[in-house]
């Protein structure tokens, strides 16, 4: 047993006897903080809001498909509304979350440090959020938002109206730039600002999660911005880069954008990862499964990451050799991301589980996740993605991965955290109620799309065949209850950090560092020295706890009996 | 050398059982400056590898019409090339007269690097405007302005850059051979835009 302070596994509940509560003065959450608990917070409530508008984007979505027509709003409108949910929902609520505001919040605790490595460029960092996502929808009031969808193909972004494209970019360039800081602060965090004695395989799950991520963002994200900039050229120009009109060659952006995009998918769960594997332990009261294999899957996913791109663009005139090579690498990515899923389920499996609404959430997510997975691996198979490529099947397999993954474990981080962050914890009926109601609604919602697909029902468009009308409907009642599923969530948070029971220092008896202080926590994150956590799993029946890196399934389960 | 967290909130008032007066992370936070420039260069790095591997794949698959293939004048950039890697060993020269205290050659090396990344500058100027195609004539042309004008803004940005430094090396005390990382940041960065040349160089007018 080599924890410190407090000696873990004998964990207590301690309520705050003696500590002094550090509350942040209001107006702090609303201006240039440099105290990484602020800007995390920022993060979460800043993408919430933007979550909130791209709901309601996706909410006008399903009201126009209610009908085969174009009868709600004009094809044009439906076309910058389909822009503006996937550019909001992406950039300004999953990345910005899972890494801004999770990330923020937990890197600096986990590894024992008081402040992000660059508290002002964390600011920074930050603070280009608002501006770009209020200027991305202030273009839907100027001339009309960007028309071509979230991937920006030439030459349908270079033939829609210009402003509107333009400003799109503009706002991508500065998430991306944003996005890139907030990476090269994770990366210097976590291998320089450690605390002395906490080695690199002693770290909780999240940060090397956040370690891939970042990693990911750096080699991927300049590849985006150095595409829009050529294809911002295109627009203005009147270059011919990505128009095969003036001797360009729209592939290459397809490319380029996807260099980034498909990366930027892992970026979206890779967090989600490492946050489900902080949670799960913690409610299963197990140490984490496999935490070396748990590891090398986000290394190994990483660098596949980095080289699958191409499978978004089977039909787009690649070469066969081209097929083949992505189609293995891309099936390949499905063995670390079943280790993970097998680590998870081994965590789970007989543990003490307290199903509260983080666990739920979390389960929730395994389950979704799973099914997206399965989809995601089809889709790989060439002859498969010519037939279902641009149909709602894909809709569907993207919505269970970014939806069903990584916006449940969003959720069940709030519900996890948000004790910690408030002093107060969430209303557990509520929660499960808001967990029963989003997991039904999003099943409801997106199960019946891959039917859609499968029977050639296409994306992106504002009208359809009668025959589908149905299912259609069904989809669109699932996005109702989605969209009803966000008030009893609404009303917990805005009720509990009025109301709440306190939560005391450690509601859940974690052993993480985060939970071995005040809540909130003080401005530098402890009043004493940083505690050293070299076992952040240490939980269990087991008097001693067992070390991370030597668990293995037999010790848990004879342990068990 | 002591770093940026300057708290902006109230200090710690707390229970007196705290009896430690400053916890001892606050006198040894790592300086992690440099690390963190250097995965941004990384970055930067990267985004001319798009560039770059968008003009290969236009060279392999997309021929250019007969009447837009040119030979490009190879002395001027050349000595170009010369200039800038000249330009990073005055910088380098500099750096050494720096660790020796000697400020004031420090600060004449940096003004020649400084000049010589101008000269560049003018050099790529010159050329711009005797070029037989303009930016938006083909393809080859297209991504000729582009590469060479997306480095040409990081040449700008490190002229500038050097000349801040040079600005604050007449300060007294302001970079000692201990703490400068002002002036580190700059030389880093000035090396990664000449290196960033000699590929650009060799894709562009050897190749």
């Amino acid at each position: 047993m080599t924890t410190s302070a407090p000696p873990s596994p004998s964990l207590h509940r301690s309520s705050g006897h003696g500590d002094v509560q550090h509350h942040t003065p209001w107006h702090e959450y609303f201006g240039f903080s440099l105290d990484h608990k602020v800007i995390g917070i920022q993060y979460l409530v800043t993408g919430f809001f933007f979550y909130l508008v791209g709901g309601a984007l996706a909410g006008m979505i399903r009201v126009e498909l209610v009908t085969p027509l174009s009868d709600f709003m004009a094809r044009d409108t439906y076309n910058q509304v389909l822009t503006l949910h996937g550019t909001i929902m992406i950039f300004l609520w999953i990345v910005p979350v899972v890494n801004g505001a999770f990330g923020n919040y937990l890197v600096p605790f986990y590894v024992g440090a008081r402040d992000m490595a660059f508290p002002r460029l964390n600011a920074v960092a930050f603070w280009m959020l608002p501006p770009a996502g209020f200027l991305l929808l202030s273009s839907y009031f100027i001339g009309g938002a960007a028309q071509s969808g979230w991937t920006a193909y030439p030459p349908l972004s270079i033939t829609t109206p210009a402003v509107g494209q333009i400003i799109w970019i503009v706002s991508v360039l500065l998430l991306g730039g944003s996005s890139i800081f907030g990476a090269v602060n994770f990366i210097a965090t976590i291998l320089k600002l450690r605390r002395p004695g906490l080695g690199l395989f002693q770290l909780p799950m999240f940060c090397w999660a956040m370690l891939g991520t970042s990693v990911l963002v750096v080699l991927a994200t300049p590849v985006l911005a150095g595409a829009l900039i050529l294809l911002s050229m295109d627009i203005v120009a009147g270059t011919g880069f990505f128009n095969p009109a003036l001797g360009g060659n729209a592939v290459v952006y397809q490319h380029l954008f996807w260099f980034y995009s498909h990366p930027a998918v892992y970026i979206m769960v890779l967090p989600a990862f490492g946050l489900v594997s902080e949670i799960l332990p913690i409610h299963a009261r197990k140490p984490l499964f496999g935490y070396r294999s748990m590891i090398y899957s986000i290394l190994g996913i990483v660098f596949l990451g980095l080289i699958v791109w191409a499978h978004h663009m089977f039909t787009s005139g690649t070469p066969p050799w081209m097929r083949l090579f992505f189609t293995i690498a891309t099936a390949i990515i499905a063995v670390p991301t079943g280790i993970k899923f097998f680590n998870w389920l081994a965590t789970l499996w007989q543990g003490k589980l307290a199903l509260n609404s983080a666990l739920l959430f979390c389960c929730g997510f395994i389950f979704n996740f799973v099914f997206g997975g399965i989809t995601g691996v089809a889709l790989a198979q060439v002859p498969f993605d010519v037939h279902v490529h641009d149909t709602y099947f894909v809709v569907a397999h993207f919505h269970y991965i970014v939806f069903g993954g990584t916006v449940f474990v969003i959720f069940a981080a709030i519900y996890h955290w948000f004790p910690k962050m408030s002093g107060r914890l969430l209303n557990e009926h509520l929660g499960r109620l808001h967990c029963l109601l989003t997991f039904l609604g999003f099943n409801i919602c997106f199960f019946p799309q891959h039917w859609l697909g499968l029977n050639g029902m296409p994306r992106r468009v504002a009208e359809y065949d009668p025959q589908f009308q149905l299912v259609n409907q069904v989809s669109s009642v699932g996005a109702l209850l989605l969209a009803i599923s966000t008030l009893p969530f609404l009303i917990n948070v805005v009720w509990s950090a009025w109301k709440g029971a306190p939560a005391g220092d450690n509601p859940w008896r974690a052993c993480t560092p985060e939970w071995l202080t005040s809540s909130p926590p003080p401005v530098e994150n402890w009043l004493r020295e940083a505690p050293l956590v070299t076992e952040p799993y240490g939980y269990g029946s087991v008097e001693d706890a067992m070390p991370v890196t030597t668990v293995r399934g037999r010790e848990l389960w004879s342990a068990g009996r | 050398m002591t770093i940026l967290t300057q708290r902006p909130t109230a200090p710690l008032s707390h229970a007196p059982q705290e009896a430690q007066p400053q916890a001892p992370a606050h006198s040894h936070h790592p300086d992690a400056r440099l690390f963190g420039l250097i995965i941004f260069l990384v970055a930067d790095g990267m985004t001319f590898a798009g560039f770059f591997a968008a003009y290969l794949t236009y060279r392999a698959v997309n021929p250019l019409p007969v009447n837009a293939e040119y030979e490009l004048e190879l002395l001027l950039p050349a000595v170009n090339t010369l200039l800038l890697l000249a330009s990073s060993l005055t910088f380098h020269r500099g750096s050494k007269a720096l660790m020796a205290s000697r400020m004031s050659d420090c600060r004449g090396w940096l003004l020649l690097t400084a000049a010589l990344g101008a000269a560049f500058m003018a050099g790529q100027m010159w050329e711009y405007f005797h070029l037989p195609f303009g930016l938006t004539d083909n393809l080859f042309a297209s991504t000729f302005y582009a590469l060479t004008g997306f480095h040409g803004l990081h040449v700008t940005l490190g002229a500038v850059m050097i000349l801040i430094v040079w600005w604050q090396a007449g300060r007294k005390g302001y970079f000692t051979p201990e703490n400068h990382f002002g002036f580190e940041a700059a030389e880093l960065y000035w090396h990664f835009v000449d290196g960033v040349w000699v590929v650009l160089f060799a894709l562009l007018y050897l190749l």
